[in-house]
């Protein structure tokens, strides 16, 4: 209401005073409580239309309204996998080799890759796929494959996995332990550890490797090759280049030949008993596009 | 007070007392009115501008394109990297602000700010269907009957219709305006665009139609801040009490001997938009809008008398007037250190920017080494490096780039190092027309290079348009193998 105002409006003071500066005690305006009052109904609806209460055991009381965001998730998730399925067909039909010349193509399969290999993949490859030499999960960044660096070939591997015993399919080889099976003398261990440091340019001991390149050609040169370059056919590592998955020093070799390696690699394409496969068949194909792409790929 | 009376507590909460400004004619009056249709004007006007930008990109003069994450103004295209340009224009707005306040008081608060032109707005309409301040008390003092309740309908109607104008316009400035309007109409537009329009109607109408004062009192928390900007030197609203006390009615159309120029008709009061009584000196509620001057001056040339009772003045006037001492100018009050540093900080930053905007690069780009891992052996023992390139291609059309890597210190070529562009046979790259490109390069050194036994060595990248003269390089790094 308008009233004509007092010359000073006295207001009372709060009684504090600081270095003679005192507190009005001015009432609050109304509409504040009024939203105060609203702020708590809105609350009390708040609860009953949306989950709340963690009373029950598996959850909170789910609200009228039946709002959940992880079932929106799930939705977005349908909605982009909706969105991907024809690229995804493409993807499928595609040739092996056309998925990089193909924009469409090579641009989902670096992201989708990325995403799968980040995924399933990094664990033992690494984030980066630099692999982890020491513990023999390799890097598949540089130009060395063991079986075969083409996009057949990693997309093979892929779907199939290496040495596992769940998948019929899987690449298989086997070197012998040669020490702990005593197919060979510990001193003839020593003399062909000698011979593979010369084929792979290292310093080697002259007297042990003459004799121990007689011991590769009996023993080694049928899967590993005379030359020591190997046979990507069986996954035999190429022995004269600069790449160890395990380790080129004079102990890990000895290991190597004593008691052999068994990496595995898992079967992507695995498909348990009334399930799904472990990555559909544009899942595989898009992680081995991306793994070829990264700067090893033939 | 009488000490054995028990004094009532003061209640706690209390109803807002509504105000009523009455119609005024002046100065200040007029020019708040061209500052209201000058502001309003370039609110709803500028998002219809045009500016031709080429096919690729949208013509719309200012816009604000959250989906493509750019920001357009006539000109100037900015992109998300260069947000700076946003922060350094918010931090010229403060400085601004302080520069306004502690020279001019809360000038922004009673001419520019949207509460106020807004408001002001509503009081118009409101004084058309209602109205002067008599009239309108008259109304809200009625009982609902037919009459009330036609007025009150009229106006809320009129209120609604500018708040959804109001709103209306937000919304235009963030995408295609033409577009925008015939989606609206057709309902084809987002959701997020309708619930933005009902959102800011909502809050147009509340604000300017009910809230008001009690915004700028209770809700903005600018007017306490600016009160530490502000000093006795500050060019504020004041009342000369020396002219005016002891206040009193005109006698026979003659000031009685000893009574002072106010003769107490309540006319600043009565069209004050804030509901307050300025001649209790400053107070928080207080816009600086000016409109109690021009009641006052109307006051005082029908009286005869000279005009400046209430007027523009530093709180140091008044008492100083009083004194008798000679009258401090106007520039001697505003030109003080305090200015001068706001003014100084405020051209600084806006020249830098300026400066910013005119060295912007137009190519960009940036290299990222991979650090998992640092590097890659080659199987023929050569050491490879790989890189993440970003490079942004402002051009507005598709265009090829060339790159080469060199030493650190500019041009001279590094031995034993190879650059490999990730799919690409030759060192070109094309960027399509206003996207980032992303793309994947290997530097690689030969197994006897100085560089591939060295634990970091600094290179230089250069991208050259390829048909243009444009050439920028930025700086990176080649980690060698180490040998232990």
């Amino acid at each position: 209401m308008s009233k004509k105002p007092t010359k000073k409006q006295e207001v009372e003071t709060t009684g504090h005073s600081w270095d003679g500066i005192s507190e009005y005690n001015n009432p609050l305006p109304r509409w504040w409580l009024w939203t105060f009052y609203a702020c708590i109904v809105w609350g009390v609806g708040y609860t009953i239309a949306m989950p709340a209460w963690p009373i029950f055991k598996d959850g909170a009381t789910p609200g009228l309204l039946h709002s959940s965001t992880r079932a929106a998730v799930a939705v977005e998730i349908d909605r982009y996998a909706k969105a991907n399925e024809g690229v995804e067909a493409k993807l499928v039909a595609a040739d092996l080799t056309a998925i990089a010349g193909d924009p469409e193509l090579a641009d989902y399969t670096r992201n989708a890759g990325a995403a799968v290999f980040r995924t399933w993949c990094a664990q033992c490859h690494g984030s980066g796929a630099g692999g982890n030499a020491g513990l023999g999960y390799p890097n598949l960044l540089d130009s060395d494959w063991l079986w075969g660096g083409s996009i057949e070939d990693i997309y093979t591997t892929v779907q199939h996995g290496i040495r596992n015993t769940e998948d019929g399919d899987a690449r298989f080889s086997q070197m012998p332990a040669f020490g702990r099976d005593e197919l060979l003398e510990p001193a003839q261990i020593d003399q062909v550890v000698q011979h593979v440091r010369k084929i792979s340019g290292q310093e080697y001991d002259a007297a042990l490797e003459a004799e121990g390149a007689v011991v590769f050609a009996d023993n080694c040169a049928a899967c590993n090759m005379e030359d020591g370059t190997g046979d990507r056919a069986q996954g035999a590592p190429n022995l004269t280049d600069a790449i160890w998955l395990y380790g080129g020093d004079v102990k890990t070799l000895t290991e190597t030949v004593t008691n052999a390696r068994f990496g595995v690699m898992p079967s992507w394409s695995f498909t348990p008993e009334g399930g799904e496969p472990r990555l559909s068949e544009a899942e595989i194909r898009s992680v081995a596009s991306y793994v070829h792409g990264l700067g090893g790929g033939e | 007070m009488s000490s054995t009376e028990p004094s009532e507590p003061a209640p706690l909460y209390a109803a807002r007392e509504p105000v009523f400004p009455r119609r005024v004619k002046g100065n200040f009056r007029s020019l708040k009115w061209v500052l209201m249709a000058l502001m309003l004007g370039i609110y709803y006007i500028t998002p219809w501008i045009r500016w031709d930008r080429g096919p690729a990109l949208p013509d719309q003069a200012v816009l604000l394109d959250l989906a493509n994450r750019r920001f357009f103004f006539f000109m100037i295209e900015i992109w998300p990297h260069e947000f700076y340009f946003v922060a350094g224009l918010l931090i010229m707005a403060g400085l601004g602000l302080f520069l306004f306040t502690s020279a001019l008081g809360r000038v922004w608060c009673g001419y520019a700010c949207p509460q106020t032109v807004w408001t002001d707005l509503f009081v118009l309409v409101e004084r058309w269907v209602e109205g002067d301040r008599n009239a309108r008390i008259r109304l809200f003092r009625q009982k609902w009957d037919a009459e009330k309740i036609r007025k009150r309908l009229t106006k809320w109607t009129l209120w609604m219709l500018i708040g959804l104008a109001t709103g209306g316009a937000w919304v235009f400035y963030f995408t295609d305006a033409p577009t925008l309007l015939r989606d609206l109409f057709t309902g084809d537009a987002s959701f997020v665009a309708y619930t933005t329009i009902i959102v800011a109607t909502a809050t147009t109408f509340a604000f300017g139609g009910f809230a008001r004062e009690q915004i700028c009192i209770y809700a903005c928390p600018w007017p306490r801040i600016q009160a530490a900007m502000m000093d006795e030197d500050t060019i504020t609203i004041g009342y000369r009490e020396w002219r005016g006390e002891p206040r009193g009615k005109l006698h026979k159309g003659l000031t009685p001997e000893g009574q002072g120029d106010c003769i107490d008709c309540m006319a600043c009061f009565n069209v004050c938009p804030m509901g307050i009584d300025i001649r209790n000196g400053q107070q928080l509620e207080c816009i600086t809008c000016g409109l109690c001057i021009d009641a006052c001056d109307e006051m005082m040339d029908k009286i005869g008398k000279p005009r400046g009772l209430i007027a523009y003045m530093a709180l140091k006037d008044e008492p100083n007037e009083r004194a008798g001492k000679p009258v401090i100018s106007v520039w001697k009050h505003i030109l003080r250190p305090r200015t001068i540093l706001y003014f100084t900080l405020w051209s600084a930053v806006g020249i830098a920017l300026v400066a910013a905007l005119f060295m912007r690069s137009p190519i960009e780009f940036n290299i990222t080494p991979a650090r998992d891992p640092l590097y890659v052996v080659q199987g023929d023992g050569s050491i490879r490096n790989i890189y993440t390139m970003r490079l942004r291609n402002k051009a507005g059309k598709d265009t090829s780039f060339r790159i080469t890597v060199l030493g650190e210190h500019g041009d001279q070529a590094v031995k034993g190092l190879h650059l490999i562009i990730e799919g690409q046979e030759a060192n070109l790259v094309t960027a399509p027309a206003d996207e980032t490109l992303t793309q994947r390069l290997y530097i690689e050194a030969d197994a006897d290079s100085k560089l591939a036994h060295e634990d970091r060595t600094e290179l230089r990248v250069w991208v050259e348009d390829v048909n243009g003269t444009g050439r920028v390089s930025v700086e990176t790094v080649f980690n060698g193998k180490e040998d232990h």
